[in-house]
């Protein structure tokens, strides 16, 4: 087989940033059920919580292709 | 490196897989490539369309004067105003407005018919931008606080004394000061980049089964187009989202710089 190990590492780190973003929104949308009126409040916090989450696998996506074998 | 040489298909017709080497695209004429071109037409391309929306500027809008102003109102309320408070928010909705209308254009060009090349997939167009937005925000903190009280501003949180400041210095500098600009660079790049290479992927990958002459691969072939498709969709979100987020978190540090101590 060939192929960068990197890519392995790129798959294992998108896990994380999935739990997590799953998790966010899974708040948000529960938080806008209970209180539909506060929702233009919420967006920006759980867009915020998503930018931060999805950060971790972006930063892995570049080392992946930088980074040698 | 291996991620970019071909990769032989079971038929062994060989498909070149993209990768990093897709987005190096030869010079139109001179030194000037593709991305260049495309970064000067969108400056003139927001400026147009802004200049035009606000030319003949009247108390009851017109079609186009509405769209421009709905863009800046979410820019100014949206974003500058309730992160850096109704204080100061005046002095930065011109950058945060221009920020936010020149990555949009800039990210839409990636699913644009014929363009198709966002040129924030290149890196070298985002740095001088976070470098630009790293500079607002400490001169901001820096005009409001002085450079020693804006130092002690974004590196001692209130409230905490003792031995445990010697481990969070050093650790809110890092974040605060050097990590930001890294991280507004890499958000961006890597979801222009990432999207992009899926769109290629979908596109030229569906069209090498499609071209291989085997009915199943070719059955396989139109999935990857609609799959191509359904991804164009998520892309356009991401592209509008990523605008959104870098001004966003502009400004916020912008407000974060500012605020007073409690």
């Amino acid at each position: 087989m060939e192929g960068s190990i990197n890519l392995v590492g790129l798959g294992l780190s998108a896990i994380g940033p999935g739990v997590g973003i799953g998790l966010i929104f899974a708040a948000f949308i529960s938080g806008v059920a209970r209180q539909p009126e506060a929702q233009s409040r919420l967006q920006s916090i759980a867009i915020l919580g998503f930018v931060l989450a999805e950060a971790l696998f972006i930063i892995t996506v570049a080392l992946a292709f930088v980074l040698p074998l | 490196m291996s991620i970019t040489q071909p990769v032989a298909a079971e038929g062994g017709s060989g498909f070149t897989a993209p990768g990093p080497g897709s987005f190096e695209l030869p010079p139109i004429f001179g030194d000037v490539t593709k991305p260049m071109v495309l970064l000067v037409l969108s400056a003139v391309v927001v400026f147009g369309f802004f200049y035009a929306a606000s030319r003949n500027a009247s108390l009851v809008p017109g079609r186009l004067q509405y769209a421009g102003e709905m863009v800046y109102g979410f820019v100014r309320n949206n974003m500058a105003r309730d992160n850096i408070g109704s204080e100061h928010y005046m002095k930065f909705v011109p950058y945060l407005f221009t920020l936010f209308t020149f990555i949009l254009v800039n990210n839409y060009y990636g699913v644009i018919p014929f363009l198709q090349f966002p040129s924030f997939s290149r890196i070298g167009f985002i740095v001088p931008l976070a470098l630009l937005s790293w500079g607002i925000y400490v001169g901001a903190g820096i005009w409001k606080h002085g450079p020693l009280g804006y130092l002690k501003h974004a590196t001692m949180p209130g409230g905490v004394k003792g031995p445990i400041l010697l481990l969070l210095v050093p650790l809110e500098f890092f974040s605060n000061i050097i990590i930001r600009p890294v991280t507004l660079t890499l958000r961006l790049f890597g979801n222009m980049f990432a999207g992009h290479l899926l769109l290629i992927l979908f596109a030229t990958g569906g069209a090498a089964l499609l071209a291989s002459g085997n009915i199943l691969y070719g059955a396989v072939g139109i999935l990857s187009f609609g799959l191509g498709i359904g991804v164009s969709f998520l892309e356009m979100l991401v592209m509008f989202l990523q605008a959104y987020v870098f001004t966003l978190l502009s400004s916020m540090y912008i407000g974060e710089a500012l605020a007073d101590e409690h």
